[in-house]
């Protein structure tokens, strides 16, 4: 009978991190719907950068009040899983603090500063609600962000808030029991398994409220605030993958596979580039058969259209997006009016992503559903407002870019759909005709030198 | 009107058997546009001051094809790419300076995948270095203390990280620099990127050019300096808009040095 506890917690955790995983594995065969690409190169640099960016959060604090209090929560997040692992071992082998007795001094600083930082934490995720909430920050409050993304935030820092409630309680009931065994007034067996240990700087304030109580109130308190904490951590776990909280596992790749050619270097299309060459090969064949090897193939569309043809370093992107905002507070399309917002770009794409996947799901693979990225979820409207300006990659704190998902629109619209804005199509004809985008004869472009 | 500007093509430089130290790369608007035109012949003017051996290509000088590019017809762009790609090996071009951040971002960044691999320079770096190899000499005088804020083009700044060369030719003026509070790389566009040149914006609450001339405006400065001859339109149409035309005027950071030298 006394091993019940330990099995029950041990088919939790199996379940919990095995639900995670299956979903994670979803998540993993939904960004291999997207093309293939070579980011294998500059591994020193990549890995560099990933320690700057995602580890040292340099690009968040650029921001500097949401920046630190960011730090703040995420040190705090990082750091508290030490004691995570405590209770999970607690669990598993029924001990109770299991490092203690092998720590000595360390274990009472290490307790110490996990509640330390588990009161700033609770401090920051305050003031990131007041700032969601009340504060009328306008990245906070735009359209896209109405429904399940506002509330989907909201939730993430009510997680947190109990978290960090119930480990703070779960200690100070824990350290009134260490104080009543050393005063001698509990003996019990159940009792006694509550060792001396631990520096309790932020609960020791909490634990006079328990004064008074008998040790089996304790001992319930204690054990409620435990299991509900341990629970609640398999449950955050296993919500991560419907929420923008992803980004604190995804952030890191995110930023590894992130471009590293200079931002103003639009992809090279290679399927353009063979069939230029060709055009532009006096001894080309016109009538030559196709490589036999190449003619079944169905052509891949130039452009994406949906988000099998976007890349999967694209689609990582859109599941890392912790829909900030901070890129469409940058947009100069955006700041005056205009329908584009890069977020909203990046929210889309994922939706998309997992619209396409619950079919897989369903149905085993994919089928048409008759809706597309573009049109059903981004209009042409949007994409024909970006300035290519850079801003939004500039500004993102996990190396996202949204301007490579336009761009690939863009292609489509005007390589498959011939669907581009009529000026743009009059600037094209005269750069096919005179060589420039205004219609002015390519023989006088050095008249200026004679003016 | 004749001017006394030198500028031979590089079929001149190659009738003569000679081949020039740099390509001097025009670009669609400092052709044709009336307004970046003067910003050619200031940097024409500086280089044949500093008697640097340049070549245009004259009417052999075709689009770069940024804008088809960023409009998403690549197709277009990499037609116009390979037949200019064509023209400069042909000539043996090594090295190549421009003022439009937008050549100089597609001839640096994109040509090389098509064939086209060039040292490609933007103006400011390129006279900055005139100026520190001695080969030209900056008179502050007429700017002495004058307000001058920088306007950073996207293609030059964010696209490439070109943030300095020009701060360092507008300082050499003894001109107070003011900084907008949206500088360096988190400079707000002009509004002309991606294409948008040559088409009307979307709907919106305001243009992209006003906000960004309004900013400009506010810090007090008498000069809005800029590094491209679309940041150069769209501020000055801006500059329109915010009716302080005759009050403030946008220049070209090398109209700024040229003006300085008196040329």
């Amino acid at each position: 009978m006394e091993y019940i506890p330990n099995i029950i917690f041990t088919l939790l955790l199996i379940a919990g991190v095995g639900f995670f995983a299956s979903n994670i594995k979803k998540m993993i065969r939904n960004i291999k719907l997207g093309k293939e690409v070579d980011r294998s190169d500059r591994k020193g640099e990549r890995f560099a950068q990933m320690a700057r960016i995602a580890l040292g959060q340099s690009k968040m604090v650029r921001r500097p009040v949401a920046g630190f209090l960011h730090i703040v929560v995420y040190v705090g997040f990082v750091i508290i899983n030490i004691e995570v692992l405590e209770i999970i071992i607690d669990g598993i082998t029924g001990q109770h603090r299991i490092f203690a007795p092998f720590l000595g001094g360390v274990y009472d600083f290490l307790i110490a500063t996990f509640e330390i930082l588990a009161f700033l934490v609770l401090a920051s995720v305050i003031v990131f609600w007041i700032r969601r909430n009340v504060m009328n920050i306008k990245r906070f409050i735009m359209g896209e962000l109405k429904g399940w993304p506002k509330n989907d935030a909201n939730y993430i820092l009510y997680f947190e808030v109990v978290l960090m409630s119930l480990f703070l309680i779960m200690n100070a009931a824990d350290l009134t029991i260490q104080q009543g065994v050393l005063a001698g007034q509990f003996t019990s067996e159940a009792a006694l398994h509550y060792i001396n240990a631990g520096s309790f700087p932020i609960s020791g304030f909490i634990a006079p409220l328990f004064d008074g109580l008998g040790f089996e109130t304790l001992h319930i308190i204690e054990r409620t605030c435990w299991w509900l904490h341990i629970v609640g951590i398999l449950i955050f776990l296993n919500y991560l993958y419907w929420s923008k909280h992803l980004h604190i596992m995804l952030a890191f790749p995110n930023v590894y596979f992130a471009k590293l050619t200079p931002k103003g270097q639009l992809t090279n299309m290679e399927a353009v580039t063979k069939e230029v060459k060709m055009m532009m090969d006096p001894d080309a064949d016109p009538f030559a058969a196709p490589d036999p090897s190449e003619a079944d193939e169905v052509p891949a569309a130039l452009g994406a259209n949906d988000i099998f043809d976007l890349d999967q370093v694209q689609l990582l992107n859109a599941y890392t997006c912790t829909e900030c905002g901070r890129c469409t507070s940058e947009c100069p399309a955006n700041i005056t009016g205009k329908k584009l917002s890069p977020r909203k770009i990046m929210m889309e794409t994922r939706d998309r992503l997992e619209d396409v996947g619950a079919v897989i799901n369903k149905e085993g693979e994919w089928k048409d559903d008759g809706k597309t990225l573009l049109n059903d979820y981004i209009t042409p409207e949007e994409l024909w407002a970006c300035t290519t300006c850079n801003a939004c990659v500039e500004a993102c704190p996990i190396g996202i870019d949204p301007l490579s998902i336009i761009m690939e629109m863009r292609r489509y619209l005007v390589l498959e759909n011939s669907a581009a804005p009529t000026e743009l199509n009059v600037t094209m004809g005269n750069i096919e005709n005179n060589g420039a985008p205004w219609p002015y004869n390519q023989m006088d472009r050095l008249n200026w030198s004679k003016e | 009107m004749s001017n006394n500007l030198v500028v031979p093509t590089a079929a001149e430089f190659i009738a003569q058997g000679k081949q020039p130290e740099v390509l001097f790369w025009v670009g669609c608007s400092g052709s044709f546009d009336d307004r970046a035109k003067k910003i050619t012949k200031a940097f024409v003017k500086l280089l044949n001051k500093a008697g640097v051996e340049f070549a245009v290509l004259g009417a052999e000088e075709s689009c770069s094809g940024d804008p088809a590019k960023r409009a998403g017809n690549e197709f277009l762009f990499q037609m116009q790419a390979m037949m200019n790609i064509e023209v400069l090996n042909g000539y043996g071009i090594k090295k190549i300076v421009t003022a439009c951040p937008h050549c100089f971002n597609t001839l640096k960044n994109e040509y090389p995948e098509l064939g086209g691999n060039y040292e490609v320079v933007h103006h400011t770096s390129f006279l900055k270095d005139l100026i520190a190899d001695g080969k030209l000499t900056i008179e502050g005088g007429k700017f002495k203390g004058k307000k001058i804020t920088y306007h950073d083009p996207c293609y030059l700044g964010r696209a490439n990280d070109i943030y300095e060369a020009p701060r360092d030719l507008i300082e050499k003026l003894d001109a107070a620099l003011i900084e907008m509070k949206r500088s360096r790389r988190n400079g707000l566009c002009c509004g002309a990127g991606g294409a948008q040149m040559f088409k009307e914006p979307e709907e919106g609450n305001k243009d992209i050019n006003v906000e960004r001339t309004e900013e400009a405006v506010d810090t007090g400065a008498e000069i809005i300096a800029a590094g491209c001859p679309f940041c150069n339109t769209m501020i000055t149409d801006g500059v329109k808009a915010v009716e302080k035309e005759g009050q403030v005027e946008v220049m070209d950071v090398a109209e700024l040095i040229a003006s300085a030298a008196d040329l």
